[in-house]
């Protein structure tokens, strides 16, 4: 990841901002997209819930925000809350099949040894590459942007793992019995970060959003151009990770 | 078309014996099943016996693919709800140590094995308690 050195570096960063500018607002131009029922909640934002019975729409699209600057050395906040809050309980003997929906990685400017640190993630792309490939269709996006593995149809088969660029997806190794309830999680299958859905339904942001002490992170609704993560990436320049690949992510990073 | 007629009203009449069993000093050895919460089930009994299956398996799409929350027919409804006054979970022995507990007894009864709990918390509020030390960059 050490993109810092890259020559191209810039111009992916531009390339990033300027897809990221797209995502929202102007449909045509004078034609833009009228305020959605779901809007997150101005006063605590945090996203509304969605009422008993109600689809998750295609009217929002939820995205998170991360700002590089503020995320402190050393700090694991966020993968201790992801980990509390979906039962990620288990350790291997080996340590690299230990499941990991989110870790923290440190980016290294060669040439002058400026270090940054960022939690990586799904990044919940418009345009997955795990779902393309995935033999059952259990790998899928839900209609709020949301990128899932339906594990009642996932086969273990490992191809949406090799085919993330952001290394986003785990393996369960072994028989669990220590899961939330709300989590179901087990032997077999392939998962990752779910921008905890369960919570985002009832109406909370993710567990690594609410528990981080920097306030590094914001969650909301990218296609709401009212919306604190909207206003934020219309007002400072952010980065799609690998941009080049056009994946239109729904995680955007800020200072990197 | 009265082929069918036929055999509905026999197949109606047959699953009257199926589950008339309830009553004691039947020769037939029928599954322990407890109702832990008295109340309303989400469907009435007769149709849960037969359904409940496709019950849960047409929620799960709904509530995983299209996120729809909130709707009578939930996997941990049915968890909290019929869960054991005494170990908390669906499975394992019924404390009588005949049979198992509620989702267990029929299943093991009528030789169904699911594999739901591999994944599902069978315990009712089930609170994860130790987490993976946090991975260091
Ligand atoms: C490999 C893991 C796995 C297995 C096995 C599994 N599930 Fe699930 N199930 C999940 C996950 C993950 C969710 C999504 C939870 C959420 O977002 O609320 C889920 C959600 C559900 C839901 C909707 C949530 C709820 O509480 O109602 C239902 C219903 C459901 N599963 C039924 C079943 C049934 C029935 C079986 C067995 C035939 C089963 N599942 C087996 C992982 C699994
Ligand atoms: C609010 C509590 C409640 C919930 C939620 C609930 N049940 Fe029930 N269930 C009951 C009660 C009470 C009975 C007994 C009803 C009776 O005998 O009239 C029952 C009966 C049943 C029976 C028939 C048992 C027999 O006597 O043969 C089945 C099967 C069943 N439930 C399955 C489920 C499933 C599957 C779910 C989840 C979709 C579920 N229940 C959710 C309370 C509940
Ligand atoms: C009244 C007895 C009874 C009770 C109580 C009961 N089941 Fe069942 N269940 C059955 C029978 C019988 C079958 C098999 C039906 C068949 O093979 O067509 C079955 C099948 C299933 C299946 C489909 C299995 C498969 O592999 O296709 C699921 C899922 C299921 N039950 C879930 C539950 C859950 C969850 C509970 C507890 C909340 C529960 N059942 C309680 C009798 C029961």
């Amino acid at each position: 990841m050490s993109e810092q050195n890259n020559p191209r570096r810039a111009f992916i960063a531009a390339a990033g901002a300027g897809v990221a500018g797209l995502g929202f607002t102007a449909i045509a131009p004078g034609l833009h997209l009228m305020a959605v029922a779901q809007a997150a909640d101005a006063t605590t934002n945090s996203p509304a819930a969605r009422k008993a019975g109600e689809a998750a729409s295609s009217a929002v699209r939820w995205g998170l925000l991360v700002d590089a600057t503020k995320c402190a050395p050393g700090c694991t906040k966020c993968v201790e809350a992801c980990h509390t809050e979906n039962g990620i309980t288990e350790k291997m003997p080996d340590a690299r099949q230990n499941s990991q929906w989110i870790r923290k990685i440190e980016l290294v400017d060669r040439r002058n040894g400026r270090k940054t640190e960022l939690p990586m993630m799904c990044q919940h792309c418009a345009n997955p590459p795990c779902v393309d490939v995935c033999p059952t269709g259990a790998s899928m996006k839900r209609a709020d942007g949301i990128v899932l593995v339906d594990r009642h149809s996932c086969i273990g088969c490992r191809y949406c793992m090799m085919a993330c660029p952001y290394k986003a997806r785990s393996f369960v190794h072994a028989p669990l019995t220590e899961q939330n309830p709300e989590v179901p999680r087990g032997k077999g299958c392939v998962e990752s970060c779910t921008l905890c859905a369960h919570r985002v339904d009832k109406g909370q942001n993710p567990a690594c959003v609410e528990k981080c002490p920097e306030g590094a992170m914001i969650f909301g609704d990218l296609m709401d151009p009212n919306s604190a993560i909207s206003k934020r990436i219309a007002s400072v320049p952010t980065t799609q990770v690998r941009s080049d690949l056009r994946l239109d992510v729904g995680v955007r990073y800020q200072g990197i | 078309m009265r082929n069918w007629l036929f055999l509905a009203v026999v197949m109606a009449f047959l699953a009257q014996f199926a589950w008339a069993g309830d009553q004691a000093n039947s020769r037939t050895p029928k599954p322990v099943i407890e109702i832990a919460n008295p109340g309303k089930c989400v469907a009435p009994p007769e149709e849960m016996r037969r359904n409940h299956m496709e019950m849960l398996k047409h929620q799960r799409d709904r509530t995983l693919r299209q996120g729809i929350r909130g709707e009578p027919v939930t996997l941990n409804g049915c968890i909290d709800c019929h869960a054991s006054k005494k170990t908390g979970s669906v499975l394992g022995a019924h404390e009588s140590g005949k049979g198992g507990n509620f989702c267990e007894s029929c299943h093991a009864y009528a030789a169904v094995k699911l594999d739901c709990f591999e994944c599902h918390q069978p315990k009712a509020k089930f609170k994860a308690a130790g987490v993976m030390p946090g991975v260091k960059p």
